[in-house]
C-alpha cells in the first residue's frame, strides 16, 4: 500500500484504467483456457497399461544406463573409468582387462541398478559417448540379483 | 384451492381423488375433506419432484466439473471406472456414505449437526419458483426475486453455524470471511436482479420469462442493447461470489484455510455441503437462464421453417441446455481465474461492482424512458 497523496484527477484516471485493463487481462487468461478446452490434441495424459504397445517415451526421459552398441555388439568403451568416478552412489564398476596386445580394454561393465538414481551424470561424464540413458521403465522384480547387470556383451576394443 | 400454476398432473389428481374417495363407506363420506386431500397429494408430488430436480443434476455437474477442469489443464480426468469414468462418482458417494460422522472435541454438537441440514434448505426453496417449462413450476410467486434473495441468506447462515460450531480456528476465520463476502456481494446480486425486474416490469419469474418470448434477440441479454450483456457479466461475477466458488472461494481457500468452514465435517455431513454447493450452482444457473437467456423459449431466428423445428423441441430441453451452458461458463471461470485476496475482494465489490451496478440501474431507467429496448 502506497501512502503517497495523489490528486483526484489522477485517482480517477487510474481507476478507469484498471476498469479496462482488469477485464482485458481476465479475457487473455480465458482465451488460453478456451484454447486448451477445445483442443483435445493438447492432452498429455498417457493411458498407460492400455497403450503399452504404442507408448513412446520422451527423449529426455532417463531410464537405466545402457551401452551404445553397433550391429555386431561392439561398444565404444575404453575403460577409462570416468563414469565410475562421476557416479555419486557407486552404481558403476568398470573392470578393465588386457587384450592380446597388452593394451587396457573393458572387461566387464558392472551396473548396480538397485542403487542407481538415474541422475545421468555418468552419461555426461563419458568422453566417448559409449553409454546413454535407456527409454525402458518397467523394471519391477522380486529378486535383487535382477538389478545387478553387466552392460557390455563383448570386450572393448580399446 | 387452486395453485398459481396448473399442470395436467395436478388437474388429474384434483379430478380423480374425490372419485376414488367416493368408494369409501357412506357413513364416513361427510367427514372426508377430499379437496384438501387432493391438495396434499399434489404438494407431496411437488416436493418429490423438487427433490429429484435438485439432486439429479448434481452427479452430472460433479462429473462435468472434473472433466472440464481436466481438459482445461490438458488432462483426461476420471477414465477408469466405467466408460470415461462415469461411475467414479458412484464410488465416491459410496465411500462418503460408509464413513462415520463425528464432531470434534469441544464442538457445539447441536449447531454442528444443524448446519448441514440448513445448508440444503436454500437451494431447494429456490428451485420451487423456477419455471422449467410453461406449466412446469411449483409456485409462480409474484415476489419470486425477493424470495430468492431472502432464501440465499440460509446458505450463509449454515456457513456461519458450521464454522462457529466446529471449534476450529480455520473454520471460524473461514466462516467470518465468507459472511463478510456474501453480505457484500448480495448487494450487487440484488441490484442486477432489480434491473431485470425493472426491465421486465414484474418480479415473478413466470412473467419475466413471458416478457422474453419471441426470437432470440428478445432475451434480456440482447433486448436491451449492451446493457443486457453488461448486466449478464455482472450477474455472473456477483453470483460466483454468492456461490462461494473460485475465484471468490476465500471461504474455502484450500491453500490458506485447509478446508474452510467444512474442515471438521466428514462422511455424509460433508457430502451435504458438497451437494448444496452443486445444487446452488444449478439454481443460480437457472436464475441466470430465466432472467437473461429467455428461460424455456426456443432460440428462434425469424426464419419460419427453422423456427418450427426449434419450437418442436420441448421447452425443458432448451431450459436445461441453456442452464448447462451457464454452468459451463462458471466452470471456465473457476479453473481460469486466480483468487483475489480478502481486501482485494472487498475492494472489487465496493469500488467496482457496486458503482457499475448503480450506473447500470440508472441506464436501465434511461433505456426504458427513451424506449431504447428492442421491440
Amino acid at each position: 500500500m502506497s501512502t503517497e497523496k495523489i490528486k483526484t484527477k489522477e485517482y480517477i484516471k487510474r481507476y478507469l484504467k484498471r476498469c479496462v485493463s482488469g477485464p482485458y487481462s481476465l479475457l487473455c487468461g480465458l482465451s488460453v483456457t478456451l484454447r486448451y478446452f477445445f483442443n483435445p490434441k493438447r492432452i498429455v495424459t498417457e493411458q498407460y497399461p492400455e497403450n503399452k504397445k504404442t507408448l513412446k517415451m520422451h527423449n529426455r526421459f532417463r531410464g537405466h544406463v545402457v551401452m551404445v552398441e553397433d550391429e555386431n555388439g561392439e561398444n565404444l568403451c575404453t575403460a577409462c573409468g570416468m563414469c565410475e568416478r562421476a557416479c555419486p552412489n557407486a552404481s558403476i564398476n568398470v573392470l578393465a582387462t588386457k587384450n592380446i596386445a597388452g593394451k587396457k580394454v573393458l572387461g566387464k561393465y558392472l551396473y548396480h541398478f538397485g542403487s542407481c538414481t538415474q541422475c545421468g551424470l555418468c552419461v555426461e561424464a563419458c568422453p566417448f559417448g559409449a553409454i546413454e540413458m535407456g527409454q525402458d521403465f518397467e523394471f519391477a522384480d522380486f529378486s535383487p540379483e535382477a538389478f545387478e547387470k553387466v552392460l557390455n556383451k563383448k570386450e572393448g576394443r580399446g | 384451492m387452486l395453485p398459481s400454476v396448473t399442470h395436467p398432473i395436478g388437474d388429474f389428481v384434483r379430478e380423480n381423488v374425490p372419485n376414488v374417495l367416493g368408494y369409501l363407506p357412506d357413513f364416513i363420506q361427510p367427514y372426508i375433506p377430499s379437496a384438501e386431500i387432493a391438495t396434499l397429494i399434489n404438494i407431496i408430488i411437488c416436493m418429490v419432484a423438487i427433490a429429484v430436480v435438485g439432486i439429479a443434476p448434481v452427479p452430472v455437474l460433479i462429473y462435468m466439473e472434473r472433466k472440464v477442469c481436466a481438459h482445461i489443464q490438458c488432462r483426461l480426468g476420471p477414465m477408469r471406472l466405467g466408460p470415461h469414468g462415469v461411475l467414479q462418482l458412484v464410488a465416491d458417494i459410496a465411500k462418503l456414505l460408509f464413513k462415520e460422522v463425528y464432531a470434534p472435541k469441544g464442538a457445539d454438537k447441536f449447531l454442528f449437526y444443524l448446519a448441514p441440514i440448513f445448508v440444503l434448505t436454500a437451494p431447494f426453496l429456490n428451485l420451487c419458483v423456477i419455471p422449467f417449462d410453461k406449466n412446469l413450476q411449483v409456485a409462480d410467486l409474484s415476489v419470486a426475486i425477493p424470495f430468492i434473495l431472502a432464501m440465499n441468506g440460509f446458505g450463509i447462515l449454515s456457513t456461519l453455524l458450521g464454522g462457529w460450531a466446529s471449534n476450529n480456528k480455520y473454520s471460524l476465520i473461514s466462516s467470518l470471511r465468507s459472511g463478510a463476502q456474501i453480505i457484500s456481494y448480495e448487494i450487487s446480486f440484488a441490484m442486477i436482479l432489480l434491473l431485470v425486474v425493472m426491465l421486465a416490469g414484474s418480479a415473478s419469474l413466470g412473467e419475466i420469462t413471458a416478457s422474453q418470448s419471441g426470437h432470440f434477440w428478445d432475451w434480456w441479454i440482447f433486448k436491451a442493447p449492451v446493457l443486457g450483456l453488461l448486466a449478464f457479466i455482472m450477474f455472473l461475477v456477483s453470483s460466483t461470489a454468492e456461490l462461494n466458488r473460485a475465484p471468490f472461494d476465500i471461504a474455502e481457500a484450500e491453500q490458506e484455510l485447509t478446508g474452510g468452514f467444512h474442515t471438521e465435517y466428514n462422511g455424509m455431513a460433508f457430502a451435504m455441503f458438497y451437494l448444496a454447493e452443486y445444487i446452488n450452482l444449478f439454481t443460480t444457473s437457472c436464475i441466470a437462464t430465466v432472467c437473461f437467456l429467455g428461460g424455456y423459449h426456443a432460440p428462434t431466428i425469424g426464419i419460419l421453417a427453422i423456427d418450427n423445428i426449434l419450437n418442436f423441441v420441448p421447452g425443458i430441453v432448451w431450459f436445461l441446455g441453456k442452464t448447462f451452458f451457464v454452468v459451463w461458463i462458471y466452470m471456465m471461470f473457476r479453473w481460469t481465474f486466480v483468487r483475489p485476496r480478502v481486501d482485494q475482494l472487498m475492494a472489487l465489490e465496493w469500488k467496482f461492482l457496486l458503482p457499475v451496478n448503480l450506473l447500470l440501474l440508472i441506464f436501465g431507467v434511461v433505456f426504458l424512458a427513451f424506449g431504447w429496448i428492442l421491440p
